[in-house]
């Protein structure tokens, strides 16, 4: 197999990107000829509003449905080629509804490393060094040895995800990560992924519903219900008015010393 | 971040959550089995002061009674308990479902159907097969076991729905069902032999049958225990296993393959026995914290104390007669049920 990504002739090749992809359920097409890249060592947030398709990218590009047409590449390689436990060490993804289970949170942190361990699941050292890392940079530690069903929403968030950080992938996506947490873990997981991508060159994904923590990523994916509005740096999302497009109604960012904030617009409409 | 607050909870084994109250239980278990297969010894049409004598005092007669009947019928009552209760954790793994049980995917209806044209075919009746017939009447509801997987799994295009499968599965275990009650209406001869079979009997197990299901036992346990862990993956959502790198497909066959396999075994032997296959997981789960390794090792154990202690109950209630076990258990599994239903409601 080939395990590095042959050199492109165009600058460093994209960690993840698509090309006019397609995707539906039944008759409905949810996703039309959406082509997009992700680099290394960025972190893409995308926005939109509810129903337009944002799990549903994330699930194509995690290789969860099948394209109705278009191709997706992984580190230079089409994304169905790799074989699914390499593709499961090189692409880690967090489900927007993670479900209860009655394993403690270290078991469920363990299964990060599902696809690393041998045909028993013997877990070797390096397993542990990489769950003991996610755990201690999501804060989940004292989860550890706690039936994920007994935790709170928060707690049992953070623990899926570390479950996504142990993968140690390279690409990470991220369906609605701060879902169930309250403002400061909210904080904490936006720091993670920014560190994640800045520090660690991951390649960082994440479908993000407040506007406001959108908003302090490097690189925006905005969707609206008719497709894709745009795809660029915050500045360029600013200048283009992109947000007021996708929501259909004005989106009003203020900037409070260089970090931008959405500001509600309280007035009756 | 915010600072670790529990670094040591991380010891040196974190997989096994606690593993001196699984080892506990674990003991607990084979010590109640070693105590219900003395019990069983003693129980049966002559008194206990018979048994008694018996064992002190043996004779060709008794040491028939004690090792060729007694003990293999105790001893496979066992194997088949651990089977069902093996195969009843493998379904409630795989559907997610708590309430999924071995017979599930018309398994059980399929093997009955086997076993109903299997007794015509041979025209004859339980007592009065030898161990050979005992064989092909295992095999005869294995393939219909099989067959009627392979039928539901036809039905639900695949194995990539477990909501049609489930549908699938209840579709054709009542026209496999229809099918067996019209046999029996159209020959009445063999309703005798249906009816044990259909209530569950543990009465004509012998050392055959032990080596039989102990050995299916062992078989089964290497899928299961080997896919363990991606029966765990599976409690966080399929997506999310799938992501993680396992392969539904795969896990699926190879389960759904292992389950009928070790269902069919179960029915071949003793008929259709209810709720031991349901109760054995939940019980191990109301009591432990477990991953699905420790709970494929747990389900078994306690499985085979329970369907022991209901063949135990069976030959003891209305001694000198014997009830039929697949009655004991879904009364006595029934009264679990209720009273598990009363307490969660109590909770909630």
């Amino acid at each position: 197999m080939l395990e590095t990504p042959p050199p492109s002739a165009a600058g460093p090749s994209p960690a993840l990107s698509c090309v006019h992809l397609c995707m539906g359920y039944g008759v409905r097409r949810v996703l039309d000829d959406i082509s997009l890249e992700f680099s290394a060592g960025t972190w893409s947030a995308v926005v939109g509003p509810n129903g337009c398709g944002k799990s549903t990218l994330l699930r194509a590009l995690a290789g969860l449905r099948r394209p109705l047409s278009g191709s997706i590449v992984l580190q230079g390689r089409e994304l169905s080629l790799w074989s699914r436990r390499e593709r499961a060490r090189r692409l880690a993804w967090l489900a927007q509804d993670s479900t209860g289970t009655d394993l403690t949170g270290v078991e469920v942190v363990g299964l990060g490393r599902f696809a690393h361990g041998g045909w028993l699941g013997a877990r070797q050292g390096t397993d542990d060094a990489a769950i003991r890392h996610a755990m201690r940079a999501t804060g989940s530690l004292a989860s550890a040895q706690r039936r994920v069903s007994t935790l709170s929403g928060g707690e049992r968030q953070r623990v899926y995800l570390a479950r996504a950080l142990a993968v140690e992938a390279p690409v990470l996506l991220l369906d609605e990560p701060t879902t169930h947490l309250d403002p400061p873990h909210q904080e904490d997981v936006i720091r993670l992924l920014r560190d994640q991508a800045h520090g660690c060159r991951v390649c960082v994904v994440s479908a993000i519903h407040d506007l406001s923590l959108a908003l302090a990523a490097d690189r925006l994916i905005v969707m609206g219900r008719s497709g894709l509005i745009g795809h660029g740096t915050v500045a360029e999302t600013l200048a283009g008015d992109w947000l007021s497009a996708a929501f259909e109604t004005p989106i009003h960012v203020v900037d409070d010393n260089g970090t931008r904030l959405w500001r509600p617009s309280l007035q009756p409409a | 971040m915010s600072a670790p607050r529990a670094e040591m909870v991380l010891g040196v084994d974190t997989s096994l959550g606690t593993p001196t109250r699984l080892a506990l239980w674990l003991t607990g278990c084979l010590a109640l089995t070693v105590l219900l297969t003395v019990g069983s010894l003693f129980t049966g049409t002559s008194s206990i002061a018979t048994s008694w004598h018996w064992l002190l005092a043996p004779d060709a007669q008794s040491s028939l009674v004690l090792w060729q009947i007694r003990l293999p019928r105790t001893l496979g009552a066992w194997c088949v308990g651990a089977l069902l209760g093996l195969c009843g954790a493998t379904a409630q793994g795989l559907f997610r479902n708590p309430l999924a049980e071995p017979y599930l995917l018309g398994t059980a209806s399929g093997a009955a159907l086997g076993v109903a044209i299997s007794l015509i075919a041979v025209d004859s009746t339980i007592v009065e097969l030898a161990w050979a017939g005992k064989l092909g009447m295992t095999c005869a509801a294995c393939i219909g076991a099989g067959a009627a997987t392979a039928l539901t799994i036809a039905l639900s295009r695949g194995v990539l729905q477990t909501t049609s499968l489930l549908l699938a599965g209840i579709v054709v275990a009542s026209v496999l069902g229809a099918a067996t009650s019209l046999i029996l209406l159209t020959k009445p001869e063999i309703f005798r032999a249906m009816q044990t079979f259909l209530l569950g009997s543990t009465a004509f197990l012998s050392w055959a049958s032990v080596g039989w299901v102990g050995g299916v036992l062992c078989l089964c346990l290497v899928p299961a225990i080997g896919l363990s862990r991606g029966l765990d993956a599976l409690t966080l959502g399929e997506d999310t296993a799938q992501s993680l790198g396992l392969s539904l497909p795969l896990i699926r066959i190879a389960l759904l393959g292992m389950m009928s396999l070790g269902t069919a075994t179960t029915v071949g032997q003793v008929g259709i026995v209810m709720f031991v296959g349901l109760m054995a997981p939940h019980l191990v789960r109301e009591t432990l914290a477990v991953n699905h390794r420790q709970l494929l090792v747990a389900a078994p154990l306690c499985g085979g104390a329970l369907l022991q202690a209901a063949d135990l109950l069976s030959r003891w209630i209305v001694r000198p007669a014997e009830l039929p076990v697949g009655a004991v258990t879904a009364l006595v599994g029934g009264a679990y049920l209720v009273f598990s239903l009363w307490r969660r409601n109590r909770d909630a």
